[in-house]
């Protein structure tokens, strides 16, 4: 049993509160990504979780035991820094086994465990060499191994992918993936790459100036988004956020949304709850509709409205379209070769992927 | 073509004339040395004879045996020998404390920050800045009271705590450039203080440590105001000696002993230079470039 319970937990520098009652729990097995840019406060709330920062208030529980006054290696995890952190002066072996030494663990233990660790991220070869003779990705290898020999009942992991260029980023991500998939461990993770999150996650945690915007599976989060930031930070291209006044049809929504020098589009059919729809009826709402949810109209999908493409952006699998409704920039990932700048087009929406914001609280209606 | 030619005789032109400086300049500068060098392989005849400059007629060491072992320093004939020793016992325990607690303080004010910490670095830094004359008699003061003046250990202490504000600003400037994260994984991994300092810190610190110790044996080494201000008689370091030698002579002034006896005084630091000396640049200039 691993589980990580964070109950009401701050941080405060001073009068400065960087963390403010945060509470995030996740069961064995979890994938917790703690996403959200530099500066909310996601890496604090790791070094947290490890010990190497203090907690102010609230209460951290791993594996149901409190940890908050425990040293980090009383806490039974195990971490990977964004520098991997490796020990310039020792052998790739030598840095794997340091913990071990530590807690006085036999020599034979200690290399049956090295090669178990070694042959996992196939890194046998490397053993003998010193970090500065390793690749980046080797050393961000190395790292994950000195936190698996430590079998631990938490692995850490601190933006381990950002120092890597793209390309290598995009295959540790997978390693890491399937190396959750065989050990199995709790994992939390930080990022401020929501692809990651989503990849990774079978949790994600977004973060904004030390509070959790969202806690949910990532595609409940791509799909549901909480409010309007998390609508923004997850998905790219970010969702459309257009302003329109909702209308009710029946047990459904209508939003209508101005488009300039042409009639007011209507997209009607959304479903929403008799009490939001009473509340929210004639008034000001934010419409959120992500990029792949608008398509060319055909007689199957009847158009919903008619703009004008400003911008054309092939990216090969699917072309970016830029136009402009209800006095906001918007983007709809279309089929390649079907747009074209400067030519009206008639465009259909998936009304059932909408979702609806308050305009003034910016979180999501219901 | 001719116009060609008349460019690379230019920068030949050019080039012979920087050469020139360098060479006479170098000469000018290695003057001093060699007048040392070969006054002290001649016998004193030949020097009172007016050869000053000129290659020795005879070579003899006896100047050198002298100033090693023979040579009156006060109403003592024991030539330089048991003061180079005096020095040795010294500097090697002066330079081992202040190089060690110059580490550990850099190492905290870097690694296991506290409120204040910058405070006291700038305290220690202020220490830097202290003209020896300045300390010399509350120095006295406290040595008396320690029951350490006039002896050896005494000015161990005195060089040690004087030398501890510029080893502490070598570590922790280069201690300031290890990534914090490389502290914070060894704790993860179970290290604790001193482990961490032992294992990870120190074997990453070795430029460091050799300008640490090429600084402070050259202070140490060649320190006259302390030495002459805190020991007297047989516990004097070399430099004192050196000084007793030159100084106090009866009859013709042996020229040929006296240097020889200053540069036994100086072998001990050009030998710490050529063997460490490379560590020297690389250390100080370390943390200025990445790599």
């Amino acid at each position: 049993m691993s589980t990580l319970e964070i109950d009401r937990v701050r941080k405060a520098y001073g009068h400065l509160e960087v963390l403010k009652e945060v509470s995030i729990s996740i069961g064995t097995g979890d994938f917790l990504v703690l996403l959200g840019p530099s500066g909310c406060g996601k890496s604090t709330l790791l070094n947290m979780i490890a010990g190497l920062e203090t907690i102010t208030g609230g209460q951290i529980r791993i594996a149901g035991k409190t940890v908050n006054d425990l040293s980090p290696k009383d806490r039974d995890i195990a971490m990977v820094f964004q520098s991997y952190a490796l020990y310039p002066t020792m052998t790739v072996r030598q840095n794997i086994e340091f913990g071990m030494k530590i807690r006085r663990i036999a020599q034979a233990d200690r290399d049956r465990a090295v090669k178990t660790a070694s042959d996992l991220l196939q890194i046998t070869h490397l053993l003998d060499r010193k970090p500065s003779q390793l690749s980046g990705g080797q050393r961000q290898r190395v790292a994950m191994g000195r936190a698996i020999v430590r079998e631990p009942k938490l692995f850490l992991f601190d933006e381990p992918l950002s120092n890597l260029d793209a390309k290598l980023r995009v295959d540790m991500r997978t390693e890491i993936k399937r190396l959750h998939a065989r050990l199995g461990t709790t994992i939390v993770y930080v990022t401020h790459d929501q692809i990651e999150a989503m990849t990774l996650a079978t949790r994600v945690a977004v973060m904004k100036d030390g509070v959790v915007q969202q806690l949910d599976e990532p595609q409940a989060v791509y799909d549901r988004p909480a409010n309007v930031y998390v609508a923004r930070f997850v998905g790219s291209p970010a969702m459309n956020i257009v302003p329109a006044v909702l209308g009710a049809e029946g047990a459904t929504a209508t939003a209508v949304i101005d488009i300039a020098r042409r009639p007011a589009a209507r997209i009607g059919g959304i479903s929403l709850s008799a009490e939001a729809l009473r509340r929210y009826a004639g008034r000001k709402v934010l419409v959120g509709i992500r990029p792949e949810n608008f398509s060319i109209a055909t007689a199957s999908a009847a158009p919903a409205l008619t703009v004008d493409f400003d911008v054309v952006e092939p990216t090969g699998p699917d072309t970016l379209a830029v136009f402009q409704l209800g006095g906001v920039e918007v983007t709809a990932r279309l089929p390649p070769r079907q747009a074209h700048a400067g030519r009206e087009a008639a465009l259909a929406v998936d009304t059932s992927k909408i979702v609806l914001f308050d305009s003034e609280t910016e979180t999501r209606i219901d | 073509m001719a116009e060609a030619l008349s460019q690379s005789g230019k920068a030949r032109l050019g080039r012979l004339f920087v050469y020139g400086c360098l060479v006479v300049v170098a000469l000018l500068y290695l003057m001093p040395l060699w007048v040392m060098v070969v006054t002290s392989l001649k016998p004193l005849d030949e020097i009172y004879g007016g050869s000053f400059i000129g290659v020795p007629k005879v070579v003899t060491l006896d100047a050198w045996r002298a100033a090693w072992s023979e040579a009156c320093i006060g109403t003592e004939c024991t030539g330089l020998k048991p003061y180079f020793v005096n020095s040795l016992l010294m500097v090697i325990p002066a330079v081992a404390l202040s190089t060690g607690i110059g580490a550990i303080n850099g190492y905290i004010l870097t690694k296991w920050r506290f409120p204040g910490a910058n405070f006291v670095f700038g305290l220690l830094l202020f220490g830097c800045f202290l003209p020896y004359q300045a300390i010399l008699i509350p120095m006295a003061r406290t040595l008396g009271l320690l029951g350490l003046a006039g002896s050896i250990p005494g000015l161990v202490a005195v060089h040690a705590s004087y030398g501890i504000c510029f080893t502490t600003l070598f570590f922790r400037n280069y201690f300031v450039s290890l990534p914090d994260e490389l502290t914070k994984a060894a704790m993860v991994d179970g290290a604790g203080f001193f482990r961490i300092f032992w294992s990870v810190i120190l074997p990453t610190s070795i430029p460091i440590i050799v300008v640490s110790c090429i600084w402070q044996f050259t202070q140490i080494w060649n320190d006259f105001l302390f030495g002459v201000s805190f020991t007297s008689g047989s516990s004097s370091p070399i430099t004192v000696a050196l000084n007793n030698i030159v100084n106090v002579t009866t009859g013709r002034k042996q020229y040929n002993v006296d240097m020889a006896a200053a540069m036994i005084a100086a072998i001990p630091t050009l030998v710490v230079y050529i063997v460490a000396g490379r560590y020297f640049v690389r250390g100080l200039t370390a943390g200025a470039v990445k790599g």
